[in-house]
């Protein structure tokens, strides 16, 4: 601690005075340790890819086998998003709105993802849905093949992305009034008229925001899919594998190319999806 | 009188829904979330409990165990003294750009784990920017444990200032300026009017922070070189054994790991049941 006096400094144009004291000393830390861990680093991401020039960059982003790796990745994670927006609102709904034997540990289950470390859960999913374990075996005799192809890939994203939607839908279905839909019900509209024209409306936001979510964390996600996608180039190998390969092989830009392709295209998408939000639901 | 069917509220859902609904639910969690956790406790037990536990005696996984509580040990400190200090300047004061600071510091959760350790490759590698100074000076930092607690940290770096920046800026500043207008020093500030408001919520923090720095595998994967007994943390370990068909010993050591989310998740539901005042009221992961 170096201020030692607890007189207001003079006023700079950007930080408006303050009688508390460790202004300077706390945010210097912050600018410090944020640029050394987080923003150095990052920066280095952006730079390096263009050691392969602008064609070099564009060739490797569009090798065959990179474009196979996008497809997976970004498809499977959307497909893991919706089934998450359909089911986790379900669960939602059930946990807000009902009342049922051992709710309140399924509503602690549902934080497991957040807290299982990813290749636990990689482990045990691809053991679950291997052609010999508990659900993959039932799932072989239907003809179905879980592990080791697209399909796994999609169910461990799915397991990663549930609690998203969930704890962001909980939260505004608790403070959703019940007048609207008595308002709703006095008019004479049906529940179901209730649910899709009062509900689902005020809703609409958070299950984006949700599904947003999921989706960001499932583009990235390397832990909980690389043991149950068998990783088979052009078919079941994600883009954040990739990554992984490239290091290998000392393809330092190449590797870098492919990581800030694939963060540039997950803020588009979720960009996208914020403007979307805020046209669609201006009102609110 | 039970013949006599109990009309249903306006606003009441059908019975048929309310029954699909929670079927679907349940269905879904014990699916998606139990079966797994179930798999890893029963593949570990698969030989007995002696067998898993001599597993979990081995070298290699001894080493595991330790590198990881290491790597926690000098992460969690750390990202926590720099979530308080951020949350200290963002909530205490008013400065312009004080958003974007807040965008700044969200962004290691928007960065895939992959991500976060290649870009430490990128400037320490063997091919990365000061890779050949390190070299030439016989400093390891990738491959070793520098590396991997840096990756550790980036990955886990909001987790502690993300809770305590709604926290304390609910609770505004007024406690604080009485303070220093009679006198108090910075240091007795924090220490004595800060910390007791903010403690619940610094735990809370931590306890996240914690779990994931034990159980990060992607980034650290990037940065450790897999040298066994040396750089492998425990789930590292879990994928060597597995990959090697040592299913046994790659479910105990997933267990232990299983066991840390299960006690984080316990005290998780504890805090937010006995201090939801006194942790911040919205969470986002």
């Amino acid at each position: 601690m170096t201020v030692a006096y607890a007189v207001p400094r003079p006023v700079s144009r950007w930080r408006n005075p303050s009688a508390l004291p460790g202004f300077g000393i706390s945010m210097g830390f912050v600018l410090f340790y944020l640029s050394a861990i987080v923003l150095i680093p990052l920066a280095a991401l952006a730079i390096r890819p263009w050691e392969l020039g602008w064609s070099g960059f564009v060739a490797v982003i569009t090798q065959p086998r990179t474009l196979a790796a996008f497809e997976l990745s970004f498809g499977a994670s959307a497909i893991a998003a919706l089934l998450n927006t359909v089911f986790g609102f379900v669960v939602a709904w059930s946990l807000v709105r009902y009342r049922f034997p051992l709710k309140g540990l399924v509503d602690a289950l549902v934080d497991l993802p957040f807290a299982l470390p990813t290749a636990v859960a990689g482990i045990a999913l691809s053991t679950l849905y291997a052609p010999n374990g508990w659900l993959g075996a039932p799932l072989a005799a239907l003809g179905v093949k879980a592990a080791y192809t697209p399909l796994g890939v999609v169910i461990a994203l799915t397991f990663i992305g549930l609690p998203f939607v969930v704890r962001t839908l909980q939260p505004v279905l608790s403070e959703l009034g019940k007048e609207a839909e008595e308002a709703s019900a006095t008019l004479g509209a049906s529940r179901g008229q209730t649910f899709r024209r009062v509900i689902l409306p005020a809703l609409a936001p958070a299950i984006v925001t949700g599904a947003a979510l999921s989706f960001a964390r499932a583009v990235g996600e390397y832990g909980s899919v690389i043991f149950i996608a068998g990783n088979l180039p052009m078919r079941s190998e994600i883009a954040p594998l990739l990554i992984v390969i490239k290091l290998e092989q000392f393809d330092y830009a190449g590797a870098a190319a492919i990581g800030l392709t694939m963060l540039a295209a997950s803020f588009l998408i979720l960009l996208a999806l914020n403007l979307l939000q805020s046209a669609l639901f201006a009102k609110r | 009188m039970a013949l006599i069917a109990h009309p249903r509220g306006a606003t009441e859902d059908r019975r048929s829904v309310r029954v699909l609904s929670v079927a679907v639910a349940i269905a879904f969690v014990v699916l998606f979330l139990l079966l797994p956790l179930a798999t890893v406790f029963s593949q570990a037990l698969a030989n007995g409990l002696d067998f898993a536990l001599a597993a979990l005696k081995d070298p290699d996984a001894l080493s595991a165990i330790r590198l990881t509580l290491l790597t926690a040990a000098i992460a969690v400190p750390l990202n926590t003294l720099f979530g308080a200090a951020a949350a200290w300047a963002i909530t205490k004061f008013d400065f312009r750009g004080k958003g974007f600071l807040v965008t700044l510091i969200d962004l290691p959760f928007s960065v895939s784990p992959v991500i976060s350790g290649l870009v430490y490759v990128l400037i320490f590698g063997m091919a990365g920017w000061i890779g050949p100074f390190l070299r030439a000076h016989d400093i390891k930092i990738i491959f070793a444990l520098p590396g991997i607690v840096l990756a550790t940290m980036f990955v886990t770096f909001p987790f502690v200032a993300r809770e305590l920046i709604p926290l304390m800026s609910d609770q505004g500043r007024e406690e604080e300026e009485a303070a220093i207008s009679l006198g108090a020093s910075g240091r007795s500030i924090f220490w004595r009017v800060t910390l007791p408001n903010i403690k619940w919520g610094l735990l809370y923090g931590v306890l996240l922070c914690n779990a994931r720095a034990m159980g990060e595998f992607g980034a650290v994967s990037v940065v450790s070189g897999h040298i066994r007994g040396q750089t492998d943390t425990m789930p590292l370990h879990v994928e060597i054994l597995y990959n090697d068909y040592q299913f046994v010993g790659a479910f105990a050591v997933a267990s232990l790991l299983a066991l840390l989310a299960l006690v984080t998740l316990a005290l998780k539901s504890f805090l937010e049941w006995r201090y939801a005042d006194e942790i911040a009221a919205v969470h986002r992961h």
